[in-house]
């Protein structure tokens, strides 16, 4: 079934498709939307679930937490300020071992104020324990939804998925609803290992010493170590099922590149537009989507970048006093790589707030790239006016 | 003063075993085994940062025979919000679901997360074991801290200046169904008042005196006997409200002076006459109020 809907709305299919039992969140520009639809839904009895409307985020996420450790199948969404007041919650979600899904709608951060996209929300919570992925289109935002509860209960890891505020939240795009019922072969219901459950009463989350915390997060460790292949099993089902996949990451045109532009969001599909125009005029230049952020697919993108000359990382945020945050993780993931297999990085940091990146700045990006003799050890700022 | 035998009240069991890490003298555990026997196993409980986090045990143990949600400290309400939502998809409506935490997770950081559940009139219950300080880090005030308390951050020299909120007052004003004080230095009151909250539906709220001898610098035998002090002598009224309207005293105040109860306690060591004189009218002072409150009829049956 296709309809045309907003990113927002494309999160609420995708999470009645799910089934999910119990949701609980708390309203924040560019987000609002799809709590209004899932309260819509679960109002009319098309999604047969428990909404909690709390007084904040930080309760949002810990009604969540409450509900998963019961056993069921739970759901929040939320953007900047509302994202890093759950800050806590997310930690003990990942170090508790539940299988969360959240969708955060990309939005700056204050101080000063302002409601337009930019990454930096989601990346300051990189070191939470949860599974990131940046989503490109309405689309892909339905898929992933429902995927990311299947990879939540697989690994009992949170996920978040992230989209563009407004560039996908708002705008309406084509999308193909999958069937319930196949849906329903995907995802079965959820079974909890460990559950509160009167019958066989346990402890969760109590005092642990020296002696074995380690070992906890260790296994946490492991459990994100295994993200990648059980996405790629996930994504392959998915695909049979409904002939659609995406990947941790996605290449396009990328062969025999001699450029290739790091991107993620909805930048990706502005990229692909100004490669289709250069490769028309005869250039070898691609785009490598990076969906997944964490756990960082390092393996796959050494495999995917060896051997290429140069390399540009778009960044949609900024880690202040260091740089794009792509760029450092890439950076940091080619090291390994032999001296002549190893590509020249070049980072840019740009569209911060919610200024535009048109094909004219990614063109921009490119002569820079291009001309660049020796790759910069700062990320270069694009489009900046001092 | 209620006349109800204890073994009539308390059903058999035993849900919270020997070899808990509680202090010496301290009430919180005696008040977990006497609502836990009478709520009985099918119960869920959710535990904030608090003294209990570590009384209850570490991994791998647990010294409570019901399932057991340690929390983040300011969280308690909203996780038990959710594993309500999620036993009642489960068509659990039966099992109980408590909240045990002590004064600051439930008077400072807590408050919010507790003030939106008690809006919501979430089917839980809430038992706040207030030893009048963060006594689980070495005995800081908080907002339950009372007037001319010392603490670690309120030194001898400088008491706590603020009087302590009124906790009960400000549950009530949520029209909850059920919001109640006692202490287990009076058991009998105590298990007859969770009887009542199992037995509601919606957020029902219970503040409970909890001595804590470390803090308090008291005895380790003492806390039961200053914790009937306190009621006695009407720093700390025995109450219930409905729906936050009929209030009713559930036990006789004789109101005996306050003085014995703060002088057998280290934290008031320091208070001078004049001090002491004040606290005596402070507590006159809210006597007459909440008379104001009381009904005349329910006062009578008192």
């Amino acid at each position: 079934m296709k309809k045309v809907m907003v990113g927002n709305h494309a999160v609420a299919w995708g999470v009645r498709l799910a089934r999910v039992e119990v949701i609980s969140a708390y309203p924040i520009t560019p987000q609002t939307q799809v709590v209004e639809k899932l309260s819509e839904m679960c109002a009319d009895g098309t999604l047969p679930a428990r909404f909690i409307k709390v007084e904040s985020e930080h309760s949002a996420m810990a009604a969540v937490i409450g509900a998963s450790a019961t056993g069921v199948r739970t759901f929040t969404a939320s953007s900047s300020h509302g994202l890093l007041y759950m800050h806590e919650m997310l930690h003990w979600a990942g170090g508790a071992r539940l299988p969360i899904v959240m969708v955060d709608v990309n939005r700056a951060v204050g101080a000063p104020w302002n409601i337009w996209t930019d990454q930096n929300d989601s990346l300051s919570q990189r070191d939470t324990g949860w599974v990131q992925l940046y989503c490109e289109h309405n689309q892909e935002v339905v898929d992933t939804t429902v995927m990311a509860f299947k990879l939540a209960e697989a690994l009992d890891v949170p996920v978040m998925l992230m989209l563009d505020g407004f560039y996908l939240s708002h705008t309406a795009e084509p999308v193909d609803i999958p069937d319930q019922e196949m849906v329903d072969r995907f995802l079965p219901k959820r079974e909890a290992p460990y559950r509160l459950d009167t019958e066989h009463p346990h402890a969760f989350g109590g005092l642990v010493k020296p002696d074995a915390y380690m070992e906890m997060r260790w296994l946490q460790q492991e459990a994100l170590n295994h993200v990648p292949e059980t996405l790629a099993a996930i994504e392959k089902d998915w695909q049979r099922m409904f002939g659609r996949s995406y990947g941790a990451i996605e290449a396009y045109r990328a062969q025999d590149a001699e450029l290739l532009l790091v991107t993620s969001g909805t930048v990706t599909s502005t990229a692909r537009a100004v490669v289709d125009a250069r490769r028309a005029q005869g250039e070898k230049i691609g785009v490598l989507k990076v969906k997944m952020f964490r756990p960082f697919p390092s393996a796959l993108l050494r495999d995917a970048l060896r051997g290429v000359p140069r390399v540009a990382v778009l960044d949609r945020n900024v880690s202040p006093g260091h740089g794009g945050i792509f760029a450092e993780e890439l950076r940091s993931a080619l090291y390994d790589l032999p001296d002549a297999e190893r590509p020249e990085l070049f980072g840019f940091v740009l569209g911060l707030g919610g200024r535009d990146i048109t094909p004219a700045v990614i063109d921009d990006v490119i002569a820079q790239t291009r001309a660049g003799q020796v790759p910069s050890r700062e990320d270069l700022w694009v489009g900046v006016n001092p | 003063m209620s006349q109800v035998r204890i073994d009539q009240l308390i059903p058999e069991g035993k849900l919270l075993a020997s070899g808990h890490l509680a202090c010496p003298g301290c009430a919180a555990p005696l008040a977990m085994k006497l609502a836990l026997n009478a709520l009985g196993p099918n119960t869920v409980a959710v535990i904030p940062a608090s003294c209990f986090t570590i009384i209850s045990g570490p991994w791998p143990q647990s010294s409570l025979q019901v399932p057991v949600f340690h929390t983040a400290f300011a969280t308690g309400p909203a996780v038990a919000s959710g594993v309500r939502a999620a036993l009642d998809m489960q068509g659990k409506h039966d099992t109980n679901v408590i909240v045990w935490v002590g004064d600051g997770g439930t008077f400072d950081i807590g408050l919010q997360s507790l003030s939106g559940a008690a809006e919501r009139n979430e089917n839980i219950m809430y038992f706040c074991y207030d030893n009048e300080a963060y006594m689980n880090t070495g005995i800081q005030r908080s907002s339950a801290t009372p007037w001319g308390a010392w603490t670690t951050t309120t030194p001898a020299q400088f008491p706590e200046a603020s009087p302590k909120k009124d906790m009960l007052a400000i549950m009530a004003a949520h029209g909850i169904p059920y919001a109640a004080t006692a202490t287990p230095a009076y058991p009998a009151d105590f298990i007859e008042k969770v009887m009542k909250m199992k037995q509601a539906r919606g957020t029902r709220f219970m503040h409970l005196l909890s001595p804590c001898p470390p803090g308090w610098k008291c005895g380790d035998d003492e806390g039961l006997e200053l914790a009937r002090l306190a009621v006695q002598s009407r720093v700390f009224p025995m109450l219930e409200v409905e729906y936050g309207q009929r209030w009713r005293l559930t036990m006789d105040h004789a109101g005996d002076p306050v003085e014995p109860y703060l002088r057998r306690q280290g934290r008031f060591r320091h208070l001078n006459a004049e001090q002491v004189t004040h606290i005596q009218s402070e507590i006159d002072a809210r006597w007459a109020q909440l008379q104001r409150r009381l009904d005349a009829e329910t006062l009578a049956a008192v």
